[in-house]
Formats: C-alpha cells, sequence, structure tokens
C-alpha cells in the first residue's frame, strides 16, 4: 500500500501549523502530546502558508478572513468568507439539487455547496457543514471544533485521534464508519455522506480498514 | 374582562350604578379591543397610568422582538390576558454562521411562564429561538386550546416533539415549519399521530422536515382534514404523489410542491396522471412554492391556476429563461415572485412585461459564492424597475451592478420600502464606471421616501452613508458588509439616521470612536450588531459603562472566551434590555 506516501502531503498536525490560536486547554495538550508530535510522519506546513494564517488579535483591514481559517497562498482561487454572501445554509443546502433531467440522471453541483450533517454525541442538535469550501483535513477539523466547541485531538495513522474525548468519524457511501482522515481528502469529501464526532472510545475500533 | 379588574372602592355590586371612572375604563378597554398594532398600543400605554392599565389588559398579542430585552415574568405581568405571542431570539447574523452554535435563545423558560400565567394561550410563533421535543410536549400539556404554531429559522427540536404535538393538540389549526432545522436522530411517524377522526389544520407546512414521511398517512390526514387551506410538503414527496394530494384537497389556496419530479422507480413511458387537470381543479390556489428537483417538462400542468397566482416561489428551481416566460407570461396577478438568478436578466424583463402588480421580487443566486458566474446583472434591475412601478420589496443577488439602474430603481420605484442589494464579489465597483455604488444607494435613499430595510453592498466610500445619514431619516433596519472608509461612515450613520432599530455591520472599518457617536441612540435600537471591525474591549467597556441598560456581548471565534488582555473584540453584539445581564450565556460569550 502507498498509503504512507500519499499521507506524507496530509499533515494534520495542527499543533505544529499553530492552527489553535490559543483555544482553551491548548497548553495543557501540549504537555500531555509531547511525544506524539515528533512521532507524526507528516511534515509541517511551509513558511509561506504560516504567514497566511489570520490572527485574530492583530489589527486587521477588512480583506482578512475570519475565523482562523487557513488561507492558502498558492491557489488561485479566493478563500471563502465565512456567511458570505449572506445566504441562509438551509437554501445554500437545498441548492444542490435543483434540476433533474426526465432520465435518471441527476443534475448535481452547481449549488457551490456539499453540505453534509454533522452530529456529535452529547450534542442536542445536528449541524450542516459545507465540505466544499475546505481543502484539506486541518480545515475541515478547525471548523467542527469552531462549530461545536471541542477539540479533536491529533490525528496519527496509527492511534487515530488523541489528546481530546472526541474522534471525528464519517460514513462513507457504503455506509461504513471511518476516522476522518484514514484515506486521501479526495476521496473522503466524495463519498462522504455524513459526520459524527464520536466519544474517544466508541471510535477506538474504527478507521484503517 | 371584569374578573381581572381590580376593586375600585366604592363602585362594586350589582345593585349600584357605576361610577363614572369605571363607565369610562369599560369605554376605554372597548374601544382598545379593536387596536391591534402593537405601535398604536405602545403610544396608548404612555397616555396616563388607567390607559396604561387598560391597554396592558386589552392586548391579546404579545411582541417581543429581542427575547433577551425583557423578561417572561415582565411581561406576564403587566400583560395579563394574551392569548397569542410572537417572539424573536437570535440577531439575523445569526443564518450566516457568525454567532456559536451555542448562544442562547431558549424557549423553555418563556414556556414556563406561559403555561402559568396564560393558560388559554392559542397561537406561538418563534423566530430564531431554540425549542425543545419536550418544549413541544409542554405546549400540548399546557395549552388545551392550543391553535397555531409558527417556528421560522429554529431549532433544537425534532419529529418526537411533531409527534407528540400533533397527537394532543386537538384544536391545532396551524403548523408551520419554515426553514428550521430538524433533528433527524431519531425518526418518527409523526404524521400519522394526528386525531383519527379528522383535524382542525388549516395550515401544515414541512418542508423543512428534511426526512422521508409516510406518504398514506398523509393522504389520509389531507382526507380528514376539511379546512386544509394551505399546505407544503418537504421533498420526500414526488409527484405522482402529489398528484393524489390535490385531487384530494382542491380547495387549497397555499401549495408547496415536494419533488417536482417522478420518482426514482419511475419508468418513462408509463402512463402518468392528469396534473394538469388536478391543477385545474384548484380553482382558489393563489400561492405556489417548492418545485424541488424540478424536470421542467412537468411545468405545463401549473399553467391553469397561473391567472391566479399572487405568490410564486421558484428560488429552488433552476428554470432558464424560457422555461421562467413560458410560466410568468401567464401570471399577470402576480405580486410575489422568488427565483434563482438562472432565469438571467432576460426571464426578470419577461416578468417586467406581465406582472405589472409585482410589489416583493428576490432573486437567489445558484451558486452563493463570492466568485461565482451570476447570471444577472443591472439590465435586469432595470427592467423590472420599469415595468414593476409598484414593487415595494427587493432583494437582488448579482455580481455586476451599475450605479445608473439602481439610480433608475430609485426614481421609477417610488414604493420601494425595502431594498436589500447583494452584489456579491466583495468592494466591486459599478462594473461600467468602475466608480464606488456610493450614488446608486444615494438615490435610494433621497427618493424613496417609504423606505424602512436597506442592505448596501459593493465597493462604497463613506460618501455613501453621507447620503444614508442625510435622506435615510425613514431606515429602520440596515445591514452593512464589506463597505466604509474610516469611522466617518458610521458616524454619519448613527447621528443622522433617527429612526434606526437594527444595525447589523460586518467587515468594515469601524473603530470605537465610531462606536460612541451612537450613545444618544443605542436606547432606542434593537440592537447593534458589528463583527470584523475594529473595535476594542476597551471600547466596548465603555459604552456599556456609559449605558448601564444596554447589555454588550462579545465574542470570538473559536472555543474561547474573550480575554482581558485582548486588544480588539471579534463581535460585538450590544441590545437595550430591562433585566440587565442575562444568566445563561455560555462560557465563551462574554458579557461586559
Amino acid at each position: 500500500m502507498d498509503r504512507l506516501e500519499s499521507y506524507e502531503c496530509r499533515d494534520l498536525n495542527l499543533k505544529a501549523t499553530e492552527l489553535r490560536l490559543g483555544l482553551l486547554g491548548s497548553d495543557e495538550r501540549e504537555s500531555k502530546s509531547g511525544s506524539g508530535v515528533t512521532k507524526s510522519h507528516k511534515r509541517a506546513f511551509p513558511e509561506t502558508a504560516e504567514d497566511c494564517i489570520s490572527s485574530t488579535n492583530s489589527s486587521r483591514t477588512p480583506d482578512t478572513d475570519r475565523n482562523g481559517e487557513l488561507q492558502d497562498c498558492t491557489p488561485p482561487a479566493k478563500a471563502q468568507v465565512v456567511g458570505w454572501p449572506p445566504v441562509r445554509s438551509y437554501r445554500k443546502n437545498n441548492l444542490q439539487q435543483t434540476r433533474k433531467i426526465s432520465s435518471d440522471h441527476h443534475h448535481h453541483g452547481n449549488g457551490g455547496g456539499m453540505y453534509v450533517k454533522v452530529s456529535m454525541d452529547g450534542a442536542p442538535y445536528l449541524r450542516k457543514i459545507d465540505l466544499s469550501v475546505h481543502r484539506r483535513y486541518p480545515e475541515l477539523l478547525q471548523a467542527l471544533e469552531n462549530m461545536f466547541m471541542v477539540s479533536i485531538g491529533q490525528y496519527s495513522e496509527s492511534e487515530g485521534y488523541s489528546g481530546s474525548d472526541y474522534a471525528p468519524t464519517y460514513e462513507d457511501k457504503d455506509g461504513d464508519w471511518m476516522l476522518l482522515g484514514d484515506v486521501p481528502w479526495e476521496m473522503f469529501s466524495s463519498t462522504c455522506k455524513r459526520m459524527r464526532i464520536m466519544r474517544s472510545s466508541e471510535a477506538k475500533g474504527l478507521g484503517c480498514q | 374582562m371584569g374578573e381581572n379588574r381590580a376593586e375600585v372602592p366604592g363602585c362594586g355590586g350589582d345593585s349600584q350604578p357605576p361610577c363614572p371612572d369605571q363607565v369610562l375604563e369599560n369605554v376605554l378597554e372597548n374601544v382598545l379591543r379593536f387596536l391591534t398594532s402593537r405601535r398604536d398600543r405602545n403610544a396608548v400605554s404612555l397616555v396616563c397610568k388607567s390607559w396604561y392599565l387598560a391597554e396592558a389588559l386589552t392586548r391579546s398579542e404579545l411582541f417581543i422582538g429581542n427575547c433577551y430585552a425583557v423578561s417572561a415574568r415582565r411581561a406576564t405581568e403587566r400583560f395579563r390576558r394574551v392569548n397569542s405571542v410572537v417572539l424573536k431570539g437570535k440577531p439575523r447574523f445569526a443564518d450566516f454562521s457568525l454567532m456559536p452554535l451555542i448562544w442562547g435563545a431558549h424557549f423553555t423558560p418563556w414556556l414556563t411562564a406561559f403555561a402559568a400565567a396564560y393558560p388559554w394561550l392559542e397561537k406561538i410563533h418563534l423566530k430564531r429561538m431554540s425549542i425543545t421535543d419536550d418544549d413541544l410536549a409542554q405546549i400540548s400539556h399546557s395549552f388545551p386550546h392550543f391553535k397555531e404554531l409558527t417556528l421560522v429559522c429554529c431549532d433544537g427540536f425534532g419529529t418526537s416533539g411533531l409527534a407528540i404535538l400533533a397527537s394532543k393538540c386537538r384544536q391545532l389549526r396551524v403548523l408551520d415549519l419554515i426553514e428550521d432545522e430538524v433533528e433527524d436522530d431519531d425518526v418518527v411517524d409523526w404524521l400519522s399521530c394526528f386525531p383519527d377522526n379528522g383535524t382542525c389544520l388549516e395550515s401544515l407546512s414541512f418542508d423543512c422536515v428534511e426526512l422521508p414521511i409516510n406518504f398514506d398517512a398523509l393522504e389520509r390526514l389531507v382526507a380528514r382534514s376539511p379546512n386544509l387551506k394551505q399546505l407544503r410538503l418537504n421533498q420526500f414527496v414526488s409527484i405522482g404523489q402529489l398528484y393524489r394530494l390535490i385531487v384530494r384537497a382542491p380547495q387549497l389556496t397555499h401549495l408547496g410542491t415536494g419533488s417536482f419530479s417522478p420518482p426514482e422507480s419511475w419508468v418513462p413511458g408509463e402512463q402518468e396522471p392528469d396534473y394538469r387537470a388536478a391543477f385545474a381543479a384548484c380553482s382558489s390556489l393563489v400561492y405556489l412554492s417548492g418545485f424541488r428537483e424540478i424536470v421542467p417538462d412537468y411545468l405545463p400542468a401549473i399553467y391553469p391556476v397561473c391567472g391566479n397566482l399572487t405568490s410564486l416561489n421558484f428560488s429552488y428551481a433552476n428554470l432558464n429563461a424560457e422555461e421562467l416566460k413560458a410560466v410568468v407570461c401567464h401570471c399577470y396577478k402576480l405580486q410575489t415572485l422568488w427565483v434563482l438568478d438562472t432565469v438571467r436578466d432576460e426571464g426578470l424583463e419577461a416578468v417586467a412585461t406581465t406582472c405589472k402588480d409585482l410589489t416583493e421580487l428576490r432573486v437567489f443566486p445558484i451558486d452563493a459564492r463570492e466568485d461565482s458566474e451570476g447570471f444577472v446583472s443591472e439590465v435586469g434591475l432595470i427592467a423590472i424597475a420599469e415595468g414593476c412601478r409598484k414593487l415595494q420589496s427587493i432583494l437582488y443577488f448579482c455580481q455586476r451592478m451599475t450605479n445608473a439602474a439602481v439610480i433608475a430603481m430609485s426614481e421609477k420605484c417610488h414604493d420601494l420600502v425595502v431594498f436589500r442589494l447583494c452584489i456579491m464579489g466583495r468592494h466591486r465597483p459599478d462594473h461600467l464606471t468602475n466608480e464606488p455604488m456610493d450614488e446608486g444607494f444615494g438615490a435610494i435613499v433621497m427618493n424613496c421616501k417609504k423606505l424602512t430595510r436597506l442592505a448596501v453592498s459593493g465597493l462604497l466610500t463613506d460618501r455613501a452613508f453621507g447620503y444614508i445619514g442625510k435622506y435615510g431619516n425613514s431606515v429602520r433596519t440596515l445591514s452593512i458588509a464589506f463597505a466604509g472608509d474610516s469611522d466617518m461612515a458610521l458616524k454619519y450613520v448613527l447621528e443622522g439616521c433617527s429612526n434606526l432599530q437594527k444595525l447589523e455591520i460586518r467587515d468594515s472599518p469601524f473603530g470605537d470612536s465610531a462606536l460612541r457617536a451612537g450613545l444618544h441612540h443605542y436606547y432606542n435600537m434593537r440592537f447593534l450588531w458589528m463583527s470584523s471591525c475594529k473595535i476594542t474591549l476597551e471600547g466596548s467597556r465603555e459604552i456599556s459603562k456609559a449605558l448601564p441598560q444596554l447589555v454588550v456581548e462579545v465574542f470570538r471565534s473559536g472555543l474561547a472566551a474573550v480575554r482581558d488582555e485582548d486588544e480588539f473584540v471579534d463581535t460585538l453584539y450590544m441590545y437595550r434590555s430591562l433585566e440587565g445581564p442575562r444568566n445563561d450565556a455560555p462560557t465563551h460569550v462574554r458579557i461586559l
């Protein structure tokens, strides 16, 4: 399997890239999971990408992106700004299938959104998250953390998500529940039907299938 | 009425003639019963003490625009005979993921108070509040006369709550679920729970309940609901099933179709019902919406009813100009139209040609991203301006606009009350002249004397806000995003717009000095929202100290609360309140 090589490109080591921006409990986690950092074979983001990370406390211009969204300096497309244009997520979500051709084909995709439902164990409600605005796992994980006010821990291939009580999982189109990060991003985003932020204890047996 | 009146000394007993004061009170109460406008009622209550009391006794609809502005206890103590409540919770920007998911606006404490104070309660209307299944059960148990539940943009409940409501509220007339986030962990067949021997249902809307339904149960429900006039289905109802419903309910006035397409299992060439005849039989139909997953071939089925339609919502239907034209050319009575921009300028030109009575138009983007193509432009706007002179309300998403078009609309549509233009690409100027959009919006506030709601976009300098401050006296709601050059812009608005009640601003370079400029006015407003501006923690504190009856909430994106050492504040949300800081704020929301 070439998984090792293909995973080199995906850095889920959020601490090293300092995507956390001083969130609660981050200091605690540092001391606990020290060894987990070096063990990872994933490389840190290059210098240029780090420069683009917005900080909530520096003086800002209206152009700075919100919510710590990682601004990737290299690709040509603009990173999406949260909540702009101001179209309710209910509406965006329902634009995915606005037309059918009278044969059996479904006409997908020009809704500009790939919304999947996300639930969290213990939280009394579901939310929907737009996968199409993210390009890699760290961004998605950050968004999930923001959305559910929870810390998700660090991913490693062998141990799954360590350092937190929760692990993000998803159901793929075959109905299997997988750990987020087990497959390449593109495969994930095209097969993910819904996500669930599971308690770590329950997530133990998952993934790496 | 008499049982609630305080004892008036010397005027008790049936044997004595009522004293003059009591006669006056009787008359007043009887007259006030006819006053429905809450603004009129508020004015009445300020005349004098006895008018205040009389008004309080006769107010039957309680409207609370911000659930944190007043407590349930205070409201129920003043107004004793309420049978209908309207409660609004989160501010509008919560719809665009700008608010922490866990924030507040819980219905439960209000419900507890209402259950005790208004056992005769008949109607509840909530917007942007969290209501749980337990709350729905509580409603069913506490209010034996309960008749109408309308939930708009709410969350926290699921089908099990709906099932309880359906089965226990025997007098239920209205159950309207509009754009709510409905939990789907636990799928209960709630449609089967309505009373078997018939219902009083007049309106049932569940398009936002994105779960498969028991269609047979729905069909039987419609059959035993003779008063049903409004039915809005979800996308799990195919067109064939729709047919079966409307032939049983030709008395419908409002219909939200489900998926306007045959089910997966349908084989082309199979015999299909006469959809056209079914629609033709619905001679009272005035409102159509839905059209999810539309197969445009089926659209001709609605032609027979188009001549009666006053409201048409195609905003989930990807129609091109030709397809829209074929429908609207029959819709000469249309007043409200919602479409996607896939209809293009050409589609809007067709609307302008036929729909001379149009009062509300909304054009939504099929691709709601900043750098999307955008299929309508100033051409469509000008056509509408010239053809639909009675226009009162417009929401228009586009990527290209000109000042000239906006000016044209301001000059031709004198009745404009709501003008919301969203140029999706940030900071975009007039695409022909490259000028800022200042003059266009300036013309709107100058020429549209009835304007109460304005949303601006595109490249805007302080000049635009100078116009708004100077001419926007009637504006009550203002939305600003990615606009303005300096604090002056916000100062113009706060100093000039004396009727401003709701101000929502994001990503604009306004700081503490501008914030101070509104101190004289904040008590007259429902709220001020500022996110990603240049407000500091210190500046926010100043406001909070200066205005003790203002609740000043600050929060930031991410998990943590705003710390003392933070210089800037991500989001400032402040509102007047009689109650002081609320006690249900989560830890990441800090109240100064």
